[in-house]
């Protein structure tokens, strides 16, 4: 499990796999932070709950990653810990973490583009492109 | 993968990628581009992307591709593409997550030399000012009842509130605000990231620049502007903030399932659209609209902070030190606007994303001082490098839709600018040169390194080349407040 930026000529991308679904979601979660180069400082651990229904596993990534950036820009909320919970079309995500440095870089949105989740020999696959 | 031995040579300065290159294509796609420039981005996937954007249902004459492409998302950066009404589609991914970015220029008649010894002090005051950053908190804290105002009346609503005057509202493409805008087609979460926003700069690429003017190529159109030789001048660079992102993303979230629906096959999801005459299509494009009208005003009240650093830093030294307006353009947007495709007068929805509209003389929808030549077309180059006042055409209207280029467009990714420079030496080699830097962060800075994008001159030179705009006026960089 693990993400890796891959090459984009004006915004940034990811490359991330995991076993399973939800270490695939939790690996682009961390990924998408490392893009922002976050610093935490020592302060209390809050809880976010989140739930959405999407078209697919594609739709509920970009929700999920979607769902990051609002915490980020509106608390400056980073998580570290993720319980994510599929059922029937639906993600249910209990969040915890704490509050960064204020982020010297922007990701405007998570996009569709070429956003396709790959079931590989051992687990899955799937590359984001981040509007920054 | 789109080879450059995959196109037709029309001229040194235009290519074409014809409809048979790929079954799905619905209209052929034009590139104006050298064949340098066009190497250049023959590696990343712009070309792909402007392939798929041609798949668009009730797409009308061609895909249009500025000579500042590159690869974006789904559509390429530079793209232009015209849907017919009413069944052609409106994809909010053709139109970008920036909804309404775009370029202010403001003139002075304030002499670059004799403020030379006033721009450090301009380029701190105008930092502190002009909100920027990651997140950054505008002027306001707008309750919802004001922020639908906004999102309804654009820049009137700054008009109202004395942040602006007639004449900025005249030279502002659509007068500043898009009819038919709904602030209940925004949703709660978009409200939200807008309400404390209006007037911040936001970070990437957005930038305030004083430039001076540098060369003047049309010294008629370019007194009509209040342009002059050696004058300073202030570009500001910005969009909708939060709010037009999330717009973006909840539409092209709920479009997913709408191509299920109207049975759309499209080879990318991004692209994901609904035809203009569904309700889908109308509730978008009344969101699409409000986020447009907060950008108006969010350059108008950059433009109100910048004129209020003026008068602080130069109305006891300089006799005349106001700023105003030349005009004001969007470079992503939608818009509804009446095109000849072959040979009928065609209702469109021109789609332009890192694209400047730029309708030519005698077209209706440029302000009566503009009518005889044309309207500006702002084409902001990277930092530390030139940028172009345009003017546009009658060619632009038949060639692209009245559209051009809208910057210089990246050649290098942001990791690859990251590594090869440096964002302190940059400051130092720009600050050599006599460019006052202030910049929300140093990495951020690297990644916009003048070595990462291409050569604006060249661009420009490619749409003088096809006739899509002419020059007006060169202007170089004194001071720049990147976000």
């Amino acid at each position: 499990m693990g993400f890796k930026e891959i090459r984009h000529t004006a915004d940034r991308a990811l490359l991330v796999w995991g076993k399973d679904i939800e270490t695939l979601f939790k690996e682009a979660g961390l990924g998408m932070y490392s893009l922002l180069a976050l610093h935490s400082e020592p302060s209390p651990m809050v809880t976010r709950v989140f739930s959405a229904s999407g078209a697919d596993f594609e739709s509920l990534l970009v929700m999920f990653l979607s769902e990051l950036l609002f915490y980020l820009e509106q608390e400056d909320l980073v998580f570290t810990t993720f319980d994510l919970q599929f059922h029937t079309g639906e993600l249910k995500a209990t969040m915890r973490g704490s509050t960064v440095n204020r982020s010297v870089k922007m990701i405007k949105a998570v996009t569709f583009h070429n956003l396709d989740i790959t079931k590989l020999h051992h687990g899955f696959q799937v590359e984001i492109v981040f509007d920054v | 993968m789109v080879r450059i031995q995959d196109l037709n040579c029309i001229s040194p300065y235009e290519w074409e990628i014809p409809r048979s290159f790929r079954a799905d294509m619905r209209v052929p796609v034009r590139i104006f581009s050298t064949r340098e420039m066009l190497e250049q981005c023959v590696e990343d996937r712009s070309l792909e992307q402007a392939v798929n954007s041609a798949t668009l249902p009730g797409l009308v004459g061609r895909v249009t591709i500025m000579p500042d492409m590159h690869q974006g998302y789904g559509f390429p950066i530079g793209g232009v593409a015209a849907s017919a009404y009413p069944h052609g589609v409106i994809s909010p991914g053709a139109i970008g997550y920036d909804i309404n970015c775009g370029v202010r220029l403001l003139a002075s008649t304030i002499e670059a030399n004799a403020a030379l010894p006033n721009l450090d002090e301009l380029a701190v005051r105008l930092n502190q000012l002009c909100p920027s950053g990651v997140g950054s908190k505008g002027m306001f804290d707008l309750s919802q009842p004001e922020l639908e105002h906004v999102l309804v009346e654009g820049s009137q609503w700054t008009l109202k509130k004395g942040y602006a005057n007639e004449t900025d509202l005249r030279r502002t493409e659509e007068n500043g605000v898009m009819a038919g805008a709904d602030p209940s087609k925004v949703s709660e979460r978009a409200k939200k990231r807008g309400k404390s926003q209006l007037g911040s700069l936001g970070a990437g690429n957005h930038f305030i620049e004083v430039d001076v003017v540098d060369e003047i190529f049309d010294q008629k159109s370019a007194a009509v502007m209040g342009i002059y030789h050696g004058m300073l001048v202030v570009q500001i660079h910005c969009g909708s903030r939060g709010l037009g992102h999330q717009i973006c993303t909840d539409y092209v979230q709920d479009f997913q399932l709408a191509i299920l629906r109207y049975g759309i096959k499209l080879p990318d999801r991004e692209l994901v659209c609904a035809p203009l005459d569904s309700q889908e299509g109308s509730n978008y494009m009344a969101a699409m609209h409000a986020a447009a009208n907060f950008a108006f005003a969010n350059r108008q009240m950059l433009a109100h902070a910048t004129r209020q650093v003026f008068q602080e830093v130069f109305s006891g030294e300089f006799k005349n030190w106001h700023l105003n307006q030349v005009y004001d353009i969007a470079h992503n947007m939608g818009k509804t606007e009446m095109h000849e495709v072959d040979g009928q007068i065609t209702k469109v929805c021109v789609h332009r994303k890192g694209a400047t509209r730029a309708f030519g003389p005698g077209n209706p929808g440029i302000p009566a001082e503009y009518q005889e030549i044309g309207q500006p077309v702002l084409v902001p180059g990277s930092m530390g490098t030139a940028s172009w006042v345009l003017a546009g055409t009658q060619t632009s209207m038949e060639r692209s839709f009245g559209s051009c280029c809208h910057g210089a467009g990246r050649v290098m990714s942001r990791s690859q600018a990251k590594k090869n420079f440096h964002g302190n030496r940059l400051r130092s080699e720009l600050e050599k040169h006599g460019i006052h830097v202030q910049a929300g962060s140093m990495p951020g800075l690297a990644e916009e390194a003048p070595q990462a994008y291409k050569d604006v001159d060249m661009v420009v030179e490619t749409v003088t080349k096809v006739e899509i705009a002419r020059k007006v006026a060169r202007l170089v960089p004194v001071v720049v407040i990147k976000g």
